[in-house]
């Protein structure tokens, strides 16, 4: 049976190249970067090289500004405790947005427990975070404001560099979760406002388990891990070596890569996209038209649910997500779907496919010409679907 | 996640669609919760002569609705309604410990369309 991969959000495959720049690293340059003798000084300059590549990725001015972590979920934790813990006598108020990932809700509940005041801003009806709304809630007080790059659900764009513009002029630091983004689309961290911005490794085809915050020189936070003062006293615990060299490799992939992988992915994007919508009838897309990352297609059908798609899809070789509570750890569904307006029945009812670089025209046809009769077969065993719909 | 048997009710719903001229029907749970059922019941000489549902949900969802039907075939009104939730995830071969709660309706669903049908018996009395 034909197998088609298009959960890239949930996880990516590594890059051949990537794995072939890593395997030196686990078994022959070992060193410790800490360690002065060859050896460690061998594993350093693999680190350095690495972090010059993710700095170069990203529109960092300066290689000393990555810290590398052990993920995305790290980073966002380290850079919004980080803040709020070094700023307290600053203020105490962080805004971020209702769609952000659940590392920086969750960070951001947590800190409200311990004095800080949070206020999530609403987006509109395709996710983008409400500008006004900004610059009614922020005031001297707000030492913190993070919104993500792009959402990795909805697909959405964020205007990040009018955000950090206006936390600047309230002297607030500028935190980006760049997840989603990095590696898919341009980031210039240096013209976009940016003081802090979260990477994962592999979300552009590096191992898992390895991550980078950017902190741009000047930016004041405490580390959240404490042990041995590595990576400038922000990350303690020794480097992930291999992973770390990884990412880096990934970074300069994604980097070289990135302008034809992004056409190519826009376009099949733009034709699953019309595919869907022509083809089935109560279909719409989730998010934003045109602000929207290239490999992200999420859309929803009436009357069925996420969960019994996916279980379709998959005995047909598909692998795809859904924003429904029935495929939620907590039963409730995706957060940035009810963010954008939709009730609860329609965010049940949302399908999330995610390009990858080994997509082709012909998948998208394969599941094209698969769709259409499975929302059919749903549809007619669900109570809700109109007759006019059934036959 | 699911279990073999699961899987194949899922693929292959026994009893699926409605009965115009039900005897009874009963429907459980709620779109925003995102599992909603309907049974449909035909009563003759105090049993179960036929059974149909319709069920919008997840896999664990339909799979049960489609299970529930082939248990309470036949059977008199009595033993229908001793059938329990743990019997229906039983008959799958068991359901992932998440979905026990919100996805196993289906006995509640039997259960509602045999009291519609007594209820609407006793009217007629």
């Amino acid at each position: 049976m034909r197998r088609v991969y298009m959960d890239h959000t949930a996880g990516m495959p590594v890059d051949e190249c990537v794995l072939e720049a890593m395997m030196p690293y686990f078994t022959q340059n070992y060193g410790n970067p800490s360690s002065i003798h060859s050896f460690g000084n061998e594993a350093r300059r693999a680190i350095d090289e690495a972090r010059s590549k993710v700095a170069e990725l990203i529109g960092a001015e300066k290689k000393e500004e990555i810290v590398f972590t052990s993920g995305g979920t790290e980073g966002n934790n380290l850079a919004i405790k980080g803040v709020a813990y070094r700023n307290k006598d600053k203020g105490n108020h962080i805004i971020t947005s209702s769609i952000e990932h659940m590392s920086v809700i969750n960070t951001c509940k947590h800190l409200s427990k311990q004095g800080f005041k949070v206020t999530y801003l609403p987006v509109d009806k395709y996710g983008i975070v409400d500008i006004e709304a900004l610059k009614k809630e922020i005031t001297d007080n707000t030492i913190l404001v993070s919104v993500m790059y792009a959402n990795g659900e909805i697909g959405t764009i964020e205007p990040v560099r009018e955000i950090g513009e206006i936390a600047h002029s309230k002297g607030a630091f500028f935190h980006v979760d760049a997840v989603a983004a990095a590696g898919q689309i341009p980031i210039d961290s240096q013209d976009e406002n940016i003081d802090l911005l979260s990477l994962s490794s592999n979300d552009m085809y590096g191992p898992r388990g390895v991550g980078a915050l950017y902190r741009k020189a000047g930016t004041r936070i405490l580390p959240i891990i404490h042990g041995g003062g590595q990576e400038r006293g922000l990350r303690s615990g020794t480097e992930n070596l291999p992973g770390i060299v990884g990412m880096g490799n990934a970074a300069e992939i994604a980097k070289a890569e990135m302008k034809t992988e992004a056409e190519r992915l826009s376009k099949l994007r733009d034709e699953f996209i019309k595919g869907i919508l022509d083809s089935i009838p109560e279909s719409y897309l989730n998010g934003h038209p045109t602000m929207r990352l290239p490999n992200n297609v999420n859309v929803r059908f009436s009357y069925i649910e996420g969960e019994s798609l996916i279980l379709s899809l998959d005995m047909e070789g598909v692998a795809c997500s859904s924003g429904s509570a029935c495929t939620s750890k907590t039963l409730e569904p995706s957060h940035a779907l009810l963010a954008i307006g939709l009730a609860h029945e329609e965010a049940h009812g949302s399908l999330l496919f995610t390009l990858g670089k080994q997509n082709t025209e012909e998948d998208i046809k394969y599941v094209l010409g698969l769709l259409p009769n499975i929302v059919k077969r749903l549809r007619a065993i669900s109570p809700l679907t109109p007759k006019e719909l059934v036959n | 996640m699911y279990t073999e048997k699961v899987m194949e009710h899922f693929r292959n719903p026994r009893n699926m669609g409605e009965i115009p001229d039900a005897d009874g029907v009963g429907t459980v749970g709620n779109p925003v919760c995102g599992d909603l059922m309907t049974i449909y019941i035909k009563v003759k000489d105090n049993k179960i002569a036929d059974i149909k549902f319709k069920t919008f949900g997840c896999g664990a969802a339909i799979a049960t609705s489609s299970m529930i039907t082939e248990l309470a075939k036949g059977k008199t009104l009595e033993e229908a309604l001793k059938i329990t939730r743990g019997n229906v995830a039983e008959s799958l071969g068991g359901l992932p410990p998440i979905k026990m709660h919100c996805s196993n309706l289906a006995a509640d669903g039997l259960h509602a369309a045999i009291e519609d049908y007594l209820k609407k018996r006793e009217a007629e009395k």
